[in-house]
């Protein structure tokens, strides 16, 4: 009887018990570990009192002084000076709303890439004529603009323009690098294999010496390529193996299902691979490819060693005027935090991301 | 003239003439011959590994043969790109784990291989796809991902698919295998009613009833060779040979 009952009665829906809330001194003091780790986390934030006193209360944040940089406090100061070196490097002052405007249209095409929604062919197009502007905007000799040649642009500009164009341009060749590895042609795939295991073998550093220096002397001298053309070119091929082996994964973690259902359909295999397979392949490892972006971000600064310009190089050469007290520390910090923020930027977007993926998957 | 008159006159659907496969030394189908009928409905049974699933893969060259000859509509199966292309553009298929393409929507899922296969504009190719979402009784879910549907949601959602290419035949490949008990009914009655329709079927599957239901002949087989073929009526009830009668006693409690 009691089965029957049982049967007929629904149980209505109750609330669940609300979560229990532990008093912060038993969270902060409750056990011995607790303690311990509480007093070792006071010991860490006293320890860096110096460091706060250092940057805050004893810097010098406005002065065109340089000699008032002596007290021992963080020189802010000269940030401040030096902040359009650190930016445009040597580019030539009066001109350096150009190299200026550059960082706003990159800014702003940036942010209107980052909806999904409006990513596609015409995208591209916006992209490379946009890019196109910029190194003519920053090249000059047009329309009663000066021209500035590569040796001396410097700055956040080149950082930025070198690591957008090694991964963009990197991104293509990476997808076809991965598609010959997987391929069964066994010239496309040995070619692959070969590329991307000897850029993956050599140091960063030693495929930009042989970019600047070793390809000049091999080739002939009418094939005269700019400095910064050679060094991108050295940094997109990096940048193209790495990614090449992240797409693999993503590519190997398609079920072969997919492809098979794509030729039941009678869909062509590029079309199949383009429209079916990679946008799978690559949402899968955005985790990854943005561990690749944001290494690549970074390792522009080694262009430091072939002598371009770029924004830590910048920072570096500031530091080095005699006028101001070595501000070493001040101008790198200055660098690090233009660098964490772009690197925390892509970070988040890459999350963000992830999660409007993932939101396909669950009801 | 009744139809079981005209058909005498058309060409098969699919001729299959003394095929054989091979996984390396392994002999996958031996000796296989079979003819459907346009309009025909074929269950194929048999324990796992018996070649059904391969035979019917055979068919729109997911999987390659060594020996014999397959013909779709008139179309031989050989190394021709065109051949295989032709032959894929009449044959739909439906897969045990749906296969359909998780980062599309539903209804893209539908429209894209129209647009990609055929170059049909994106318009009438979604307009299409809501047809047979319709047809499929699931139209309330286009906008939704493949992820966020049930099993038995998302394999009429692949039988919805394949029939927006307008194919003249279907294969189904143990289509409810991989569904919860209570999801295969909506499955199985979307099959019944394209049968109704008239679609050619051939469909690979341990679902007893809707073989007696719905097909025309019932095939057997065992270790990769036909073992024996009838109207299901016979085939259930007589099964002539030894295997058949084991296999049927062990997958009918």
């Amino acid at each position: 009887m009691n089965y029957a009952m049982a049967a007929t009665e629904l149980v209505a829906p109750r609330k669940a018990p609300p979560a229990k809330r532990m008093p912060i001194l038993k969270v902060l003091f409750g056990d011995m570990l607790s303690a311990l780790l509480t007093l070792g986390a006071v010991a860490v934030i006293l320890s860096l009192l110096p460091a706060f006193r250092w940057a805050v209360t004893d810097a010098v944040w406005l002065t065109d002084d340089p000699s008032a940089c002596r007290s021992g406090g963080a020189c802010w100061a000269f940030i401040e000076a030096k902040f359009r070196f650190i930016m445009f490097g040597l580019y030539p002052p009066g001109e350096q709303w150009r190299p200026a405007t550059v960082i706003a249209l990159l800014l702003g095409m940036t942010l209107i890439s980052l909806s999904p929604a409006l990513w596609g062919r015409k995208l591209v197009y916006v992209w490379a004529a946009a890019v196109c502007a910029m190194l003519t905007l920053m090249w000059g000799g047009f329309a009663g603009l000066s021209h500035v040649s590569t040796a001396k642009w410097g700055g956040l500009p080149v950082t930025l323009l070198l690591a957008l164009l090694s991964l963009g341009l990197g991104f293509p060749f990476a997808i076809l690098l991965a598609l010959g590895r997987r391929s069964s042609l066994p010239i496309l795939r040995l070619l692959s294999v070969g590329l991307i295991e000897t850029v993956r073998g050599l140091p960063l550093v030693g495929l930009l010496f042989v970019a600047s220096i070793l390809l000049p002397l091999l080739l002939p001298p009418e094939l005269d390529i700019d400095k910064l053309g050679r060094t991108l070119a050295a940094l997109t091929v990096f940048s193209a193996a790495y990614l090449a082996e992240v797409l693999r994964g993503g590519l190997q973690a398609i079920p072969p299902g997919q492809v098979e259902a794509a030729q039941a359909l009678g869909i062509p295999h590029w079309k199949a691979i383009r429209h079916i397979v990679l946008p799978q392949a690559i949402q899968k490892v955005i985790p990854p490819l943005t561990n690749t972006a944001i290494v690549m971000v970074k390792n522009t600064s080694l262009v430091i060693i072939v002598g371009v310009f770029d924004m830590l190089s910048a920072g570096r050469s500031a530091a080095m005027d005699p006028l101001w007290p070595g501000p070493y520390t001040e101008a790198y910090l200055f660098v690090g935090v233009i660098y964490f923020s772009i690197c925390v930027g892509i970070s988040y977007y890459a999350r963000w991301l992830e999660l409007r993926v993932k939101a396909k998957d669950y009801r | 003239m009744s139809i079981e008159e005209t058909r005498v006159f058309e060409q098969p659907a699919i001729v299959i003439r003394n095929m054989d496969k091979w996984y390396g030394n392994y002999h996958a189908l031996r000796d296989v011959s079979l003819s459907v009928q346009p309009g025909e409905r074929i269950v194929i049974c048999g324990p796992s590994g018996s070649g059904k699933s391969t035979l019917i893969r055979c068919v729109n060259h997911l999987e390659g043969h060594q020996k014999g000859e397959i013909i779709v509509n008139g179309v031989t199966l050989n190394e021709s790109l065109k051949n295989i292309d032709r032959i894929r553009r009449d044959v739909g298929m439906v897969f045990q784990h749906f296969n359909l393409f998780p980062h599309l929507s539903v209804l893209e899922n539908c429209a894209l291989p129209q647009i990609l296969s055929r170059g049909t504009p994106r318009k009438v190719a979604e307009e299409r796809g809501m047809q047979f979402l319709e047809r499929v009784h699931i139209p309330e879910q286009a906008r939704k991902f493949p992820g966020q549907l049930s099993g038995g949601q998302q394999q009429r959602v692949a039988i919805a698919r394949a029939l927006c290419m307008a194919p003249k035949v279907m294969l189904f490949d143990e289509p409810t295998s991989a569904l919860d008990p209570e999801m295969v009914k909506e499955v199985l009655d979307t099959m019944v009613s394209l049968a109704e329709e008239g679609m050619t079927m051939i469909v690979v599957t341990h679902e007893m009833g809707f073989a007696r239901r719905v097909a025309d002949r019932v095939v057997f087989m065992d270790q990769g060779a036909i073992v024996e073929s009838n109207v299901p009526d016979v085939f259930f009830d007589r099964p002539a040979n030894e295997r058949t009668r084991t296999f049927l006693k062990q997958i009918v409690h």
